[in-house]
C-alpha cells in the first residue's frame, strides 16, 4: 500500500503492535537538556533502573547557559546545570557542557554533528524537536515522564500521528526566507491547525532550501501545533550530512543512501489532510500579536479585531494589540523596536548569521536600539568567527555572544524588560516569552538586520534596493 | 509502582469544584530538579488560609481525599500528582477528573476514584461528622466504605489492572524486553551512536 513519508519511518520503528494498545516505538536518537531532564533521572534512581541506550543519548546545556563568559550565576539555573552534570555522570551519558565546542542549542548540535540521519526517530524532552525533521526524520518533544521512558527502554508507547502535507508551490522572490514561508503557513493553518498531525512540507520552495532553511521551517511545526514536521530526504540532504563525525562512512555511508532514497512519499498515498502555499506570493512576514498565528506580509498594517469574523479570533487580537501596545492601522514598517535578537534553534545558524551579517556590513545599529547575536552553537560561533562574521556585527554595534537559547525564552540574563519591544528570530511572541513584559515580533535573520539599522520593522530592501543582490 | 488493591487511611472533606493544576501545585515549584518533595507545594496557597482543611490537626494523616467535581482542570504537570503523593496522599474521590490529570494519576500511581456526586456528598457529611475518620477505598471490588457507607467507584479497567498489578509505564514495557532486543538486533549498521570516540 502507499505511504506518507511519516507513516514509513513510524512502521519502521514499531517494536511491538497489538489490539488495545498504542504502537510501541524504537527511539533511534533521545536527546537531553537540563530543564526537563532532572526528574526523569531522579524516576529511574528512585525506581533502580538504568539507561538503557547511553549512546543513543546525548546532552547538552543551553537554556539556562549565559551567553557573556563567566559562570552561572542565578542559583536556579546553576541546581539545573549542575545535576545534569551530575546525571550524566552517574548514567553514563555523553555531555557537551559549556566551554565545549561540541556545546549549543540540542537542536543546533544534532544536525551538525550528523547525528540526525534520514529516517530516524528522534526525541528531546522540548517541543522544537520537530527542528529534526528536516532531515526526514520523525522527531518530536516529550513531556519528562516519557524522557524517563525512553531512558529506561529506549521505546515509547504511542498512538500514531495523523498526516497532513503542507504543498509550497512555486519559488519564493529573493529576500523571503524559510522563516517567511513557515510564518506564513502558521498564519493560514493557525496555531492549533497541525493539532494531532505530522507535517509533511512539500513543492518545489521546500525541495529549494537549504538544510538549514529546512530546519527553520520544521522547527516551528509546533507553532502551528502539530507534533512534528518533516521533509523528504534528498541530495542537499546527503550533501549535508557527508563527512560529519556521526555521519555513516565507507560501506554503511552507501548502505545509508540506498536507504534514504526511498524515504519519500509514495504516489497515491493520502494525507489526512493537505495544504497548499503559493510561494511566489509571500513576502517577509512578521508577527503582530501574541501567537505565532498572528502574522501579516511586512507591507501590511497592524489589523483591526473588528475584522476578524471569528469571535474568539477577534478577542484574542484585542488582548494581543494591548499587550503589544499596538494601535489598528499602523504600518507594520512604522513599528519602532529597542531590541533585535538573532539566534535561537530557529534561526541560530551560521547561514542565518551571515544573512544577517551580509545586511548589518558597513552599517550602523540605529540609536536607541540594542542587538543581540547569539549563535546556536559553540560551533557556528567558531566559523562566524573565523569568517570574520563577529567584527561584522560588533563595527555595526551589535553584541556578539557565546552560544545557548538566550533571549528567546529568557531563563538565562538575557530578557527583554518590562514594555521593551524585540524583532526576533526567534519562534515565540507569547506574552512574557522573552522577559515579562516583553513584546515580540518574530521576524527571518534578514529582516531582524535591516530592522536593527533602520530601528523600526524593516526589510533588507528598506535600506537599498540592490541589497539582495549581497546577501 | 507500589500495588494497590485496597487502602484504608484518613478521608479528608474538600469542599471545592474545579480545583485545577495550579491550585494542587503552583508554577513556582515546577523549576525544582527532584521528583520528590513536593508536598509543600501541595495546596500552598490555599493553606495560608488557616481554616483550610489541611491546617486542621485532624486531618495530619490525610491519605484519601474527597473533593467536588473537575477536579484537576488546566495545565498538564505531572508535578500535580507527585505533590498528592507525596504528601500522603493515595486516593482521590471526586465526581469528574480532568482527562489529563486522570492520565498522570494512572501513571503515577495514585487512584483517582470517580464516584457520584450523590455518593460524595454522603462521604463528606460523615467526614465532617466524624473528622479524622478513616475510609476504605477497595479497587478490587470498586467502592469506598466509609462507616454506614458503601459507595461504588468507576475507573477504566486497564487503569485499576495496572494499578492491582502495581505496573507503571516503564514497568509495561519491561515485560516486552525481549521484544525490544530482538528489534535492536535488526537495526542496520549505519546508525549513528553518541559515543563516538
Amino acid at each position: 500500500m502507499a505511504g506518507t513519508l511519516a507513516e514509513k519511518v513510524w512502521d519502521a520503528h514499531v517494536v511491538r503492535r497489538a489490539d488495545g494498545e498504542p504502537d510501541l516505538l524504537y527511539i533511534d536518537l533521545h536527546l537531553l537538556h537540563e530543564v526537563t531532564s532532572p526528574q526523569a533521572f531522579e524516576g529511574l534512581r528512585l525506581a533502580g533502573r538504568h539507561v538503557r541506550r547511553p549512546d543513543l543519548t546525548l546532552a547538552t546545556e543551553d537554556h539556562n547557559v549565559p551567553t557573556t563568559p563567566g559562570p552561572i550565576t542565578d542559583p536556579v539555573s546553576k541546581i539545573q546545570v549542575d545535576t545534569l552534570r551530575r546525571n550524566c555522570d552517574e548514567f553514563g551519558v555523553r555531555l557537551y557542557p559549556m566551554g565545549d565546542d561540541d556545546q549549543g542549542i540540542v537542536h543546533v548540535v544534532g544536525p551538525q554533528l550528523g547525528l540526525t540521519q534520514p529516517g530516524m526517530t528522534v526525541v528531546c524532552g522540548d517541543s522544537h524537536t520537530s527542528t529534526h525533521g528536516a532531515f526526514g526524520a520523525l522527531a518530536f518533544g516529550i513531556g519528562t515522564s516519557e524522557v524517563e521512558h525512553v531512558l529506561a527502554t529506549q521505546t515509547l508507547p504511542l498512538k500514531p500521528f495523523r498526516t497532513m502535507a503542507v504543498n509550497v508551490r512555486g519559488r519564493v522572490a529573493p529576500g523571503v526566507t524559510a522563516k517567511d514561508i513557515i510564518l506564513a503557513v502558521i498564519a493560514q493553518i493557525g496555531t492549533g491547525g497541525g493539532q494531532g498531525y505530522v507535517i509533511e512540507y512539500r513543492g518545489e520552495a521546500i525541495e529549494a532550501l537549504s538544510m538549514e532553511a529546512r530546519m527553520t521551517v520544521c522547527n516551528m511545526s509546533i507553532e502551528a501545533g502539530a507534533r512534528a514536521g518533516m521533509i523528504a530526504p534528498d541530495r542537499i540532504t546527503f550533501d549535508y550530512l557527508k563527512g560529519r563525525p556521526h555521519a555513516p562512512q565507507g560501506a554503511d555511508w552507501d548502505a545509508a543512501v540506498a536507504e534514504w532514497v526511498t524515504l519519500r512519499t509514495d504516489d497515491g498515498a493520502v494525507f489526512d489532510h493537505e495544504v497548499d502555499i503559493d510561494a511566489s506570493e509571500l513576502t517577509p512576514f512578521v508577527t503582530w500579536g501574541t501567537n505565532p498565528g498572528q502574522g501579516l506580509p511586512l507591507g501590511e498594517f497592524v489589523p483591526d479585531p473588528e475584522s476578524f469574523a471569528d469571535e474568539g479570533d477577534r478577542m484574542a487580537a484585542e488582548n494581543a494589540l494591548a499587550y503589544m501596545g499596538l494601535e489598528p492601522g499602523t504600518r507594520l514598517r512604522d513599528i519602532k523596536v529597542d531590541v533585535v535578537f538573532v539566534g535561537s534553534c530557529t534561526n541560530g545558524r551560521i547561514e542565518d548569521l551571515r544573512a544577517a551579517a551580509a545586511v548589518v556590513e558597513g552599517r550602523r545599529v540605529a540609536d536607541g536600539v540594542r542587538m543581540l547575536v547569539v549563535p546556536g552553537s559553540a560551533k557556528v560561533r567558531l566559523q562566524a568567527e573565523a569568517e570574520g562574521l563577529d567584527g561584522i556585527f560588533t563595527e555595526a554595534g551589535a553584541e556578539w555572544r557565546l552560544a545557548g537559547c538566550s533571549m528567546c525564552l529568557g531563563m538565562n540574563p538575557d530578557t527583554l524588560a518590562p514594555g521593551e519591544r524585540s524583532a526576533s528570530t526567534s519562534n515565540r511572541n507569547f506574552e512574557g516569552r522573552q522577559g515579562k513584559g516583553g513584546r515580540t515580533h518574530l521576524v527571518s535573520p534578514l529582516v531582524a538586520a535591516a530592522t536593527a539599522v533602520r530601528g523600526t520593522l524593516s526589510s533588507p530592501t528598506d535600506l537599498h534596493t540592490d541589497i539582495l543582490q549581497e546577501v | 509502582m507500589d500495588v494497590f488493591e485496597t487502602h484504608t487511611g484518613v478521608g479528608v472533606p474538600l469542599r471545592r469544584s474545579n480545583i485545577d493544576t495550579d491550585q494542587i501545585i503552583p508554577a513556582e515549584y515546577l523549576k525544582r530538579v527532584a521528583r520528590t518533595g513536593f508536598e509543600d507545594g501541595l495546596f500552598a496557597a490555599w493553606r495560608k488560609d488557616e481554616s483550610f482543611v489541611l491546617n486542621n490537626p485532624v486531618y495530619a494523616a490525610g491519605s484519601v481525599l474527597v473533593a467536588g467535581p473537575h477536579f484537576g482542570t488546566g495545565s498538564s504537570r505531572e508535578h500535580a500528582v507527585w505533590a498528592l503523593m507525596d504528601y500522603g496522599f493515595r486516593v482521590v474521590i471526586s465526581s469528574r477528573f480532568a482527562d489529563i490529570f486522570r492520565g498522570n494519576s494512572g501513571k503515577g500511581g495514585l487512584l483517582a476514584a470517580a464516584a457520584s456526586q450523590d455518593d460524595v456528598e454522603l462521604i463528606w457529611k460523615y467526614l465532617e461528622n466524624n473528622p479524622g475518620a478513616q475510609i476504605t477505598v477497595d479497587l478490587v471490588s470498586r467502592t469506598v466504605t466509609a462507616g454506614e457507607i458503601v459507595a461504588a467507584f468507576e475507573i477504566d479497567d486497564y487503569t485499576r489492572w495496572r494499578l492491582l498489578e502495581g505496573l507503571d509505564d516503564i514497568d509495561l514495557t519491561l515485560r516486552h524486553d525481549s521484544e525490544v532486543a530482538a528489534f535492536e538486533a535488526t537495526r542496520p549498521s549505519h546508525k549513528p551512536v553518541t559515543t563516538l570516540a
